[in-house]
């Protein structure tokens, strides 16, 4: 009897330390381990994201949306853990629609992006957010802000974030220029995140767009078969 | 990186050595070590481990040559690298990329990674930048490349990686290995290629 007790106690405690014995996934925190990105064009943003959530090796959601909409001009692309990006995204959404009521007008990107600086970097210890915010405002057009780990806000034409972006620096590099069109951002995108999917093992599933100009929001999605195809020995 | 085109290789590395990932200790190192006449490896890793891993593999090549009386084989000087590094691989922490030509099956390019596993591949990137060019390459790669076009992929691949990595930079080393024989190529930093936010 007291072996079988001991045993059960030592059982209780193997499996909350994350053993050979219970799967990893029983107790990985669920992580967007990604590869989201977005790029300013004349007249608006195109941002994506490929769909895969992790809990360890398990893959949780394998057709996620990490594209979040805050307003009707103003999407966010998520990565990190999932818990904490759809906290922030949804304090965000409220405190930007208080927002634009009160000033009875649609909001600035700018102020979207500032809003997720604000709670990013007041909790910065305590999250693991990387957030890429962009959207289209009447001032400024079409605008990208990156918020990474640590709570900076920085303005740029593109921006790559997730794990799976370390792949595609060069790739993008090489291929951005300023001055593209829609259709252009929309295929140098869907190709960045499929060639981050083939190589980073925390991405994949289907490529998602969205297009964000003055007119509304052009969503798309790549499906698995559908996406270019690339050489990978 | 190595890769192959149509008649021979490009085996090409950056120049940067640090120490602690903050002192740049030499802006000029050759990374590319020649085993032999058509025979070239990239280290990686521990730069003092890889140089005594290649100073033992170029003796047993060189001795295995004279004992078959025939240039030795890109395969040969791989699988030495390949035994060194898996028998020692508790005390090493090197990889290699070998590049060559050989008569039997012409240009070649083989991996030796950290473990001492050995594989052939149509071209290969490693090292601490390679992670910021496997878009680039997967993407800009196709088979049987001109010359012209080998130097050109391999060029903006470094340049690529050296302006992402901060241990990688310096000038740009190229070898091109042909049945011709070695031709090596320095390209000094300013003159490297530019992209869009430089």
């Amino acid at each position: 009897m007291a072996a079988a007790a001991t045993m059960m106690f030592g059982q209780e405690q193997m499996v909350s330390s994350n053993n050979d014995m219970a799967p990893d996934w029983t107790s990985k925190e669920v992580s967007t381990g990604t590869t989201i990105m977005a790029v300013e064009y004349d007249g608006g943003v195109v941002v994506g994201a490929d769909s895969r959530t992790t809990t360890g090796a398990y893959i949780a959601n394998r057709v996620t949306d990490k594209l979040t909409p805050i307003h009707d001009r103003i999407f966010c692309c998520r990565s990190g853990s999932a818990a904490d990006t759809q906290a922030i995204a949804d304090m965000v959404t409220y405190q930007l629609g208080f927002h634009s009521i009160e000033l009875d007008e649609m909001p600035k990107v700018e102020t979207a992006a500032n809003l997720f600086k604000a709670s990013c970097y007041r909790y910065r210890e305590e999250l693991t957010a990387g957030i890429i915010v962009a959207g289209w405002d009447k001032r400024r057009g079409g605008q990208v802000y990156s918020v990474p780990i640590g709570g900076m806000c920085v303005r740029q034409q593109v921006s790559i974030g997730g794990s799976g972006s370390s792949y595609i620096y060069g790739f993008m590099d090489a291929n951005y220029k300023p001055g593209m069109t829609k259709e252009q951002c929309m295929e140098l995108v869907t190709n960045a995140v499929s060639l981050a999917m083939e190589r980073d093992g925390s991405s994949g599933g289907v490529v998602r767009l969205a297009a964000i100009s003055e007119s509304g929001v052009e969503r798309r999605v790549v499906l698995g078969g559908q996406l270019p195809k690339f050489f990978t020995n | 990186m190595a890769v192959t085109f149509d008649g021979g290789v490009i085996i090409g590395s950056d120049s940067r050595a640090t120490m602690g990932g903050e002192v740049v200790s030499s802006k000029t190192i050759n990374k590319l070590v020649q085993v032999h006449q058509r025979i070239f490896c990239c280290m990686a890793g521990s730069l003092a481990d890889a140089q005594a891993v290649l100073k033992t593999a170029s003796f047993q090549l060189n001795l295995h040559s004279v004992q078959m009386e025939a240039p030795p084989r890109v395969i040969a000087a791989a699988s030495l690298l390949r035994k060194l590094c898996y028998h020692n691989k508790d005390e090493l922490q090197a990889g290699f990329i070998t590049a060559g030509w050989d008569p039997q099956k012409g240009p070649q390019v083989y991996v030796v990674s950290l473990g001492g596993m050995l594989i052939s591949q149509p071209f290969t990137i490693a090292g601490s930048g390679s992670t910021y060019i496997y878009g680039y390459t997967d993407a800009k790669y196709r088979p049987h490349m001109t010359r012209e076009e080998g130097l050109q992929f391999v060029t903006n691949a470094l340049a690529l990686a050296m302006g992402r990595d901060n241990v990688s930079g310096g000038v740009a080393h190229l070898v091109v290995i042909t049945e011709e024989g070695a031709e090596h190529v320095v390209i000094p930093g300013n003159k490297l290629p530019k992209f869009h936010d430089e």
